[in-house]
C-alpha cells in the first residue's frame, strides 16, 4: 500500500532544509538579540550624568562624551540642511522634469554608484578634496560636506518613492486648473510627498549617527565643547563613533561599551520612527 | 501672452476676461522666470550625483597613481613586504589585497547562505506575525553602527578565537601568537554585517517570483521545501545574484568594524594569521603617515576603489540584464 495517495512519503532532506531554514532565521535574530542585551548590559553601568553631561577633563581624569555629542548634533544638522535640499531637487528632477533616456540612466547609475562607495573612500576623497583643495583641514564643515555626498543617493532614493506613490491625477488636476509645473510641485506634489521625505531625513540621521570611517579624517577627533556657535564648524570635532574608536584603540572599553548603548538607542528610536511613518503613510494612502 | 483670450464683443465681459487672464497669467503660477529657473536648479540637484562620482574618481586616481609610478608597478601590487617606515621602505601590497579578497569570499561563503535562508523564512516559511518580527530586526541589524560591531568583535570573537589559537598552535615555533585577532574573527564579524543585504535583496526578489510558479511546482507534486529549492529559488536567481554582489560590495568597503579585531599586521591570509584589509590599512596609517608612504596609502584607497566601481558595473548589468528579461 506504499503507493496510496495517503501515504506521505518523509523526505529527510526537507526535514534537513527545513530545520536549516529555521536555524538561519534563529541566528539572524539571535544575533541582534544577542548584540542589543550585551552592549545594554555592558553600557548601562558606564552610563551616568557624569558620562552624558561633561567633557572629559585629563586633569580630573573624568570621562564624559557631552562634546561628541554636541559635535554629532552639529554634524547631523549641517550635513542635512546641506544634503536634503539637493537630494530632494534631484528627486524632483528625476521624477518630475527629466525625460526617460540616456541622461536619467546615467543620473540613477551614479546614484547608485555613490550608495556603494564604501565610507573609508569617502572619508579619503574629503580629506584632500575638501581638507586639502578646499582649505578646510580637518574641521566640522569638511566632516559635513563628505556626509553629504554620502547620504545623498539615500534621500534622493527615498524621496524619488515618495513622489512616485503621488497619484497621477493631483498633478493633472493642479495642470487643469491652470497651476505651472513649478507651482503644482510646490503646493501639491511635495506636500503630498512630505511622510517619504521626513522617512529620508530620519534614515539620513541614522547613517550620519553610525558613520565613523568618513568621519576620522575630515572631522577629526576634538572633543571640546564650543566656545561660538557659529565659528565651531571649523574646528575639529569628533563624533560619538569616533570617540568610540578611540576609547576602543586605548582599551578603555567600559566607556566604549558606554558610547556603544547610546548609538544603539539612537538607532532603535530611528528605527521606531521611521516605522511608524511608514505605517501612517499605508494608512493614509 | 495677454492676447491669448479672444476678444469678446461685449465690453463688460470682455473686460472681466481680461482681468481674469492677467490674474492668471501674471500670477506666480505662470511666472516663466521662475519656471524656468527651478527647472535649472532642479537639474543642477540632479547631476550633483554625476559630478560627486566624477570628482570622486578624478580625486581618487590623481592621488593614488603617483605612488604607482615611483615604486614600480609590479614591486607595488606583487611586493608581499610593506614596510613603509623602515629605513629602505618597501610599498609591496599583494598580501593587503589577497586578504581583502579572500576575507570577502569567506564572509560572502559564511553569510550568503545564512541569509538566503533567513530570506526564504520570511518570504516562503513563516506566517505573517512572524514575519513580522524577523524582518524588523533584520533591518535593525542593518543599522546598528559598524564600529559597534567591532566593539563586540572584538571582545566576543577575539577571545574565543585566541583560545583555540592557543590550542591549536601550542608547538608551533613559527605561528605569531595574536591573541585571537586574525583573519577568521574578521571574516566572522563581516559576514553578520553583510546578513541585512543579503536578507533584504534577495527576500525581494523571492517575493517577486509569482506564485503561480510555486502552485505549478506544488501541483505537480513536488513538496513545499523542493518547490522553495527547486523552483522559487532558481527563479529569483537575478536578484539572489545581485544580492551576493551588494554582499560583496559592503564586505569589501568595511573598515572600522574590523581595524582592531583582525590584529592589523601583514600577513599571509592564512585563517589564524593577524591580517591586513585594504581598508584598515588605511584607517591604521592615515593618521601618521607623510610622503610616498602618504601616497601608497592613497594607491591601496584606488585598488580599494578600483574593486568597487568594478562591483558597481556588474550589478549595473544584472539589473540591465533583468529588465531585458522581462
Amino acid at each position: 500500500m506504499n503507493n496510496s495517495i495517503c501515504h506521505k512519503t518523509v523526505r529527510i532532506s526537507d526535514n534537513i532544509l527545513k530545520a536549516l531554514i529555521y536555524l538561519s532565521a534563529i541566528l539572524s535574530v539571535g544575533i541582534l538579540i544577542g548584540i542589543i542585551v550585551y552592549v545594554a548590559f555592558r553600557g548601562i553601568g558606564a552610563i551616568s550624568w557624569q558620562f552624558l553631561s561633561t567633557v572629559t577633563y585629563e586633569m580630573n581624569n573624568t570621562f564624559g562624551i557631552l562634546g561628541n555629542i554636541v559635535n554629532t548634533l552639529y554634524i547631523i544638522v549641517i550635513t542635512l540642511v546641506i544634503a536634503t535640499p539637493i537630494g530632494i531637487g534631484a528627486a524632483v528632477y528625476l521624477t518630475e522634469y527629466a525625460k526617460q533616456g540616456k541622461i536619467v540612466r546615467l543620473i540613477e547609475f551614479t546614484t547608485e554608484t555613490l550608495s556603494g562607495i564604501p565610507s573609508i573612500i569617502y572619508g579619503l576623497f574629503g580629506m584632500i578634496f575638501f581638507g586639502k583643495t578646499l582649505m578646510l583641514g580637518t574641521s566640522i564643515l569638511c566632516g559635513c560636506l563628505t556626509l553629504t555626498i554620502m547620504v545623498l543617493p539615500l534621500i534622493v532614493r527615498t524621496t524619488q518613492e515618495a513622489l512616485k506613490t503621488v497619484p497621477e491625477g493631483y498633478r493633472t488636476g493642479a495642470v487643469g486648473m491652470g497651476a505651472a509645473k513649478w507651482y503644482t510641485i510646490r503646493t501639491i506634489v511635495l506636500p503630498s510627498a512630505l511622510p517619504g521625505i521626513v522617512t529620508a531625513v530620519i534614515l539620513s540621521i541614522g547613517r550620519i549617527v553610525g558613520e565613523s570611517a568618513a568621519l576620522l579624517f575630515t572631522a577629526g577627533s576634538g572633543y571640546y565643547l564650543p566656545k561660538a556657535l557659529l565659528s565651531h564648524i571649523f574646528k575639529s570635532g569628533g563624533s560619538l563613533t569616533i570617540q568610540m574608536y578611540l576609547s576602543m584603540e586605548r582599551g578603555e572599553f567600559d566607556s566604549a561599551f558606554g558610547i556603544a548603548l547610546v548609538l544603539v538607542a539612537v538607532v532603535l528610536t530611528i528605527n521606531v520612527l521611521t516605522k511608524m511613518i511608514t505605517n501612517k503613510m499605508k494608512k493614509g494612502a | 501672452m495677454e492676447k491669448v483670450l479672444p476678444l469678446n464683443k461685449n465690453k463688460v465681459i470682455d473686460n472681466k476676461r481680461e482681468a481674469t487672464a492677467k490674474f492668471i497669467m501674471g500670477s506666480k503660477r505662470f511666472s516663466s522666470f521662475t519656471e524656468q529657473l527651478m527647472e535649472t536648479i532642479f537639474a543642477l540637484c540632479g547631476f550633483s550625483a554625476v559630478a560627486a562620482v566624477a570628482a570622486i574618481t578624478v580625486y581618487m586616481i590623481i592621488s593614488g597613481a603617483p605612488a604607482v609610478f615611483k615604486v614600480g608597478i609590479v614591486k607595488m601590487l606583487f611586493g608581499t613586504v610593506w614596510a613603509p617606515t623602515a629605513a629602505e621602505p618597501s610599498f609591496g601590497i599583494a598580501y593587503i589585497v589577497l586578504t581583502s579578497v579572500i576575507g570577502t569570499a569567506m564572509s560572502i561563503a559564511i553569510g550568503v547562505p545564512v541569509g538566503l535562508l533567513t530570506a526564504v523564512f520570511i518570504s516562503e516559511v513563516a506566517d505573517k506575525k512572524v514575519a513580522g518580527i524577523v524582518k524588523p530586526a533584520v533591518e535593525l541589524l542593518a543599522g546598528i553602527p559598524s564600529i559597534v560591531y567591532g566593539l563586540l568583535g572584538l571582545l566576543i570573537i577575539n577571545p574565543v578565537m585566541g583560545s583555540i589559537e592557543r590550542v591549536l598552535f601550542a608547538d608551533s615555533d613559527t605561528h605569531v601568537m595574536n591573541g585571537g585577532a586574525d583573519l577568521i574573527s574578521a571574516v566572522l564579524v563581516l559576514a553578520v554585517m553583510i546578513l541585512p543585504t543579503v536578507i533584504n535583496v534577495s527576500e525581494t526578489s523571492l517575493r517577486a517570483v509569482p506564485l503561480s510558479l510555486r502552485q505549478a511546482s506544488l501541483a505537480l507534486g513536488a513538496t513545499p521545501v523542493q518547490t522553495i529549492f527547486k523552483a522559487t529559488i532558481p527563479a529569483a536567481r537575478s536578484g539572489i545574484i545581485t544580492a551576493i554582489v551588494l554582499g560583496v560590495g559592503r564586505a569589501v568597503g568595511e573598515a572600522m568594524a574590523i581595524v582592531l579585531v583582525s590584529g592589523n599586521t601583514v600577513n599571509i591570509p592564512f585563517p589564524f594569521n593577524s591580517v591586513r584589509f585594504l581598508t584598515t590599512g588605511i584607517v591604521s596609517e592615515m593618521g601618521y603617515a607623510s610622503g610616498l608612504h602618504r601616497e601608497a596609502l592613497f594607491t591601496i584607497g584606488l585598488v580599494l576603489f578600483a574593486f568597487i566601481m568594478m562591483i558597481n558595473i556588474i550589478i549595473n548589468g544584472i539589473l540591465e540584464g533583468g529588465d531585458k528579461n522581462e
